[in-house]
């Protein structure tokens, strides 16, 4: 045995040799050397990283400074080389920075409305999913039985298409008798009600255009049904990582279920509960899809894909919405976009720095 | 819990304690029963809506009669689903085209942002240079960036080089997805060095071990990558709306939209505020949707973990 591993031992010692030797006179033999095959198999991601995401934050931080945008003015479409001539003098463009894009946007209703919208949706939307979904983690967690087949189906509508699920919604909470909500309205011994569509139902003409608190629920419904899936899965997998050990000793000095759940379970989930609560802000703010696809029916002549309810399309217009219709609809109003855009990075940026500070004392890592 | 019933003082205390553990448990799977079947709602109302004739369908909606929901009297079938395929001159909608579209642009893009990112994610986790971490912070900085500003100048970006309406802008402007080359660092960096040399002196060069062996290696971690852009191209509505909801540039009749954008604006609506197509819509997404499932139920192992690892949806 002894013998044996003497031999292996300085098999070793020579393998290593050899593969030395080798690797010296390979790296003769390489004309490009090591940064330069880095370099090389980089380009392409860097080639698409600069041009369509370094190179459009810049550009659109720049747009948001630019007085009077005009797009039409083809040399001026891009606020860089707006911004290059104006270093250089030599801009005939009659083309200035400043905060005329803020102005306008801050003074546009619309834009207002969508601020105040996603504020309310963001409100009620992050919290009510969260504690959802961390109840259904629990609950699958403390259960063996068809443990798996529950977890399928939360997970569910993660693959689906948020347009078409969307538009399964519309129907579910359809404005005539046969909708599946209404006809559970009538078993209740209640009138069909008038979810979503900016006109009543032709013959149910005493439901009215539906109200902004019906348009509401069905788009905090969607965003619940849409939102938890992913939620549940993170703290499913934070749960796993939790000692048994904790929940045997506590059940050993008799405490309640609910208490282990306050004072181990919760504490000891809180890096996960972090995680999910600042991306959960993050992309409730940039909530857009998810506010359209309900709304189905007639759109009064807006695009559908900027519908967003009432007479005008704007009744839950959401931030993002309102950064693209305005871009969609005329290119000149680039400017004003990417000021909206900006306006959104900062609310974003304050509230997740406020979560991180306040976070600091209450999690456990 | 029978191994605890030896700690119980007396009988009664026992039965209490069962009594609560039983009580505990009715609720709890009530609870998950409840939201299950919130959860499948909406896909029991698509599977059954999608083969009730629009007609039945409408008449329902109209009475709220169940008569027109029977399985006698022709009341289902697949009259929507063929309507859904219909391409005759009247129809607005062209399903098979958006297929076509949605095909080319999911086989593009994937193929793109995964070499990209192989290529990325190898000299991340294998090579040294210069600036290596300095452009890994970057790379991580722009993460944190919301889409919204990129798209903003991406779009008058297409329309400066004549990129409207084409499949270029859908695949290759998302060319490099950020999260895929953190992804296969990653899996890259966990293969041990000593494969790295052993193949030095076998004299394989750098890309030759890139292909002979980490990527066979890291397949599975490919595989993620392959279903998740590929459903992200099934998926995406905002980009191509915003870039492409015309025609091609050589043939204007043909449609440039993906399923989702083509879902979304198919069947107008009359004025009355009601559609007598409702359940065509439903069949129109039951078939987005089916692909889904299938490739939700075959990769259920590789999205699940994907997506716990990233949480980006599409």
């Amino acid at each position: 045995m002894v013998a044996n591993e003497m031999i292996l031992k300085g098999n070793e010692v020579n393998h290593e040799k050899a593969l030395k030797s080798k690797l010296i006179s390979k790296r003769r033999r390489i004309q490009l050397p090591q940064w330069g095959v880095a370099w090389l198999v980089l380009l392409p991601a860097l080639i698409f990283l600069t041009l369509f995401m370094m190179y459009p934050i810049v550009n659109t931080f720049l747009s948001a400074f630019v007085q009077n945008y005009n797009y039409t003015d083809s040399a001026g479409s891009f606020a860089i080389g707006q911004f290059l001539a104006g270093v250089k003098g030599g801009n005939d463009m009659d083309m200035a920075f400043g905060l005329s894009n803020f102005k306008m946007a801050l003074q546009d209703e619309t834009f207002l409305r969508s601020i105040g919208n996603t504020a309310i949706l963001v409100i009620i939307e992050v919290p009510l999913t969260i504690i959802v979904s961390l109840l259904i983690a629990t609950f699958l967690n403390s259960i063996k039985v068809l443990k798996g087949f529950y977890q399928t189906i939360f997970f569910l509508p993660y693959v689906t298409n948020t347009i078409a699920l969307g538009l399964v919604f519309n129907i579910v909470f359809s404005n005539s008798k046969g909708g599946l909500i209404n006809i559970l309205m009538a078993k209740m011994g209640k009138d069909p009600i008038n979810w979503l569509s900016a006109k009543a139902y032709p013959g149910l003409e005493f439901q009215g255009p539906a109200t902004r608190f019906h348009q509401g629920v069905v788009i905090v419904l969607y965003s619940l049904w849409n939102g938890i899936a992913f939620k549940i899965l993170v703290f499913m997998s934070g749960l796993a990582t939790i000692d048994s050990q904790y929940y045997n000793a506590a059940k050993i000095d008799g405490a309640s279920n609910f208490t282990i759940w306050r004072r181990i379970t919760l504490p000891l989930l809180s890096p996960q509960i972090l995680y999910i609560t600042i991306t959960s802000f993050i992309g409730a703010f940039k909530m857009y899809t998810g506010v359209m696809a309900v709304y189905s029916g007639t759109t009064n002549g807006v695009k559908t894909a900027y519908y967003f309810g009432g007479d005008y399309g704007t009744e839950w217009i959401p931030v993002v919405g309102w950064i693209y219709k305005t871009l969609d609809y005329s290119k000149d109003k680039t400017g004003i976009a990417s000021a909206a855009s900006l306006i959104l990075l900062a609310i974003i940026m304050v509230i997740t720095a406020v979560q991180f500070a306040v976070s600091k004392k209450r999690v456990h890592y | 819990m029978a191994e605890h019933a030896q700690y119980f003082a007396d009988d009664k205390a026992r039965r209490v304690y069962l009594a609560k553990k039983i009580l505990s448990r009715v609720f709890v799977y009530l609870f998950l029963t409840i939201f299950a079947l919130f959860m499948l709602a909406p896909f029991v109302m698509m599977v059954a809506g999608s083969f009730i004739n629009y007609e039945s369908f409408h008449e329902f909606s109209i009475s709220a009669d169940f008569e027109y929901l029977g399985f006698a009297g022709g009341n289902w079938g697949f009259e929507n689903y063929k309507q859904v395929f219909d391409v005759s001159s009247g129809s607005s909608v062209n399903f098979p085209v958006y297929f076509l579209n949605t095909f080319i642009v999911a086989i593009g893009s994937t193929t793109v942002t995964v070499v990209t990112a192989v290529l990325a994610g190898f000299a991340f986790a294998r090579l040294e240079f210069k600036g290596k971490d300095a452009l890994f912070a970057l790379l991580l900085a722009t993460m944190m960036i919301p889409g919204e500003m990129m798209v903003i100048t991406n779009v008058m970006t297409v329309a400066q080089i004549g990129w409207e309406n084409t499949f270029a802008a859908l695949i290759l402007v998302h060319g490099v997805s950020v999260f895929y080359v953190f992804y296969l660092r990653q899996t890259f960096s966990q293969i041990p060095n000593e494969l790295y040399l052993a193949a030095k002196v076998d004299g394989v060069g750098d890309l030759g071990y890139l292909l002979k062996v980490m990527v066979p290696i890291a397949m599975p971690t490919i595989t993620t990558i392959i279903i998740l852009s590929m459903m992200g191209a099934w998926n995406s509505y905002v980009w191509p709306n915003l870039v492409a909801s015309e025609g091609w540039k050589l043939n204007p009749e043909h449609s440039m939209k993906l399923v989702s954008n083509g879902l979304r604006d198919a069947f107008a609506i009359n004025d009355s505020g009601a559609t007598n197509k409702e359940a065509v819509k439903i069949a129109g997404s039951m078939v987005i949707s089916a692909p889904l499932f299938i490739v939700f139920i075959a990769f259920r192992k590789y999205i699940m973990r994907g997506v716990s690892r990233s949480g980006i949806k599409g």
